[in-house]
Formats: C-alpha cells, structure tokens, sequence
C-alpha cells in the first residue's frame, strides 16, 4: 500500500498528515509506505500510489489521479485519520 | 529525545490585532524575524503561499501553520507563535475562523520534523490548547508548555 501525504510545500501539512497516517496504519496493522510531497510532485507520486491524503484546497490542484483521493479537514484529529483511512484501506 | 516546545518557540506574541489573514501571517513572520531564524522575505513567501494553494495551511479549527520552502531567506530553524485577540478569516471551508498562527521556518525537508511532532502533540490534545488559548502572557504560554512537556 503506498500513501502519499500532499501539501503545498511539502514541509508543514504533509508532514503532520503522514505522521498521522503512519500512526493510524500502525494501529490497524496495515503494512503501507507513507510519502511526504509538495504539490508538484504529488502530481506524479499521485500516479502511483494507492491513496492520496491532502486538504480540500489542494485536492482539486492535483487533478485525475488513478489513486483514492481522501481529504482530512482537521490534520490533528487522529480519530477523522483513522475513520477515513480505514474506510479506504478495508 | 522529547523535545520541549516552550525552548524550540523563538517567539510568542499573545492577543495580537490583525484586520485579516494577511496581516495575521505577517505577525507570525515578524516573530521569527525578530528571532533571526528568517529574513523579511520569507513572510512575504508564506503570504505567496496561502495567494497560490488557499488557506490550506488552516490545519484544524482555529489554527493556522504559516511556512514556505526552505531558501535562503531562512537563517536558522524557528518556531513563532501568535494568538490572535479577534479571530480572522483566512477562507477556509471547514477550520474558520483562526485563532493561533504558528510560524515555521526550515532549513530542509528533515531538520524541523521532531519540532512539528510536538506541535501536533501539544495542539491535538483539547484541554492543553484551550489553557494556552487564555494564556494572557507569553511567560503563560511557556509554563504551560514545559508542564504538558514534562
């Protein structure tokens, strides 16, 4: 399973996004591989991952992906991570 | 190692006034002016930032994570903190309106990520973000932090 956390800089918002992805993965005992990426080469990441976790904002920036496209509206609430991600991992 | 949030903020302004989300950025960037960790420009990236993706950087209700790229107009790794005395619009579907902004500035992609873990941990815990959302100093804010920390 690969995972690609997007934000516009790739150091802020994807960060916290795959910390919490990772824990989340963790906890339902899914082996997965979280990424970290700006928006310009989420683009491209995006082709090949499974899951793509970004904001509503930028969600629309990365255009047709064949990736699951999830947008997490509060990046500190594990329990919305987890309730979007088991969703699409099961 | 832990790291404690109240020595990694190199400023913290507390009930600041900001007539919009412009000017509430701006703060959080004088902060880590002041601070020497960045150059006048990089405020003006994290403004560019927010003009060219929106307000993503609102990352949960009330709080806003200003940065830019890594570039020479950072110095040094910082933290700012600012709580706003009004709240601002910053545009954002969901997390409207804000309340906290917090300045980062990295060096690379790596460097400042311990940093952020003990931000998502002191700010995702509810009863610790509403004590330093009526710190009414920055002193407040800090013993807070070293508490939560310890």
């Amino acid at each position: 399973m690969k995972i690609v956390a997007v934000c516009g800089m790739g150091i802020g918002t994807s960060v916290l996004l795959k910390m919490n992805a990772e824990k989340v993965l963790a906890d339902l005992g899914v082996d997965g591989d979280v990424e970290a990426a700006d928006i310009g080469v989420a683009r491209g990441a995006a082709q090949t991952a499974d899951i793509v976790l970004t904001s509503d904002e930028l969600a629309s920036e990365i255009g047709d992906v064949p990736a699951e496209v999830i947008i997490i509206d509060n990046f500190f609430d594990l329990d919305e991570i987890t309730e979007k991600l088991t969703a699409a991992v099961q | 190692m832990a790291i404690n949030l109240a020595e990694e903020l190199s400023s913290i302004t507390i009930k600041a006034a900001a007539a919009d989300w412009r000017e509430a950025i701006r703060l959080a960037g004088n902060g880590l002016v002041e601070a020497g960790s960045t150059t006048g420009e990089y405020t003006d990236q994290m403004i560019s930032a927010v003009e060219e993706h929106g307000p993503y950087i609102v990352i949960a209700p009330g709080i806003a994570l200003a940065h830019a790229r890594p570039s020479e107009a950072v110095l040094k790794g910082g933290l700012s903190w600012v709580s706003l005395d009004a709240p601002v619009s910053f545009g954002h579907s969901k997390n409207d309106p804000v309340t906290l902004v917090i300045g980062l500035a990295a060096v690379d992609h790596t460097a400042h990520i311990d940093v952020l873990k003990a931000v998502a941990g002191v700010l995702s815990n509810k009863e610790a973000r509403a004590e330093l959302e009526a710190a009414e100093t920055a002193d407040e804010v800090r013993s807070i932090l070293k508490r939560i920390n310890n």
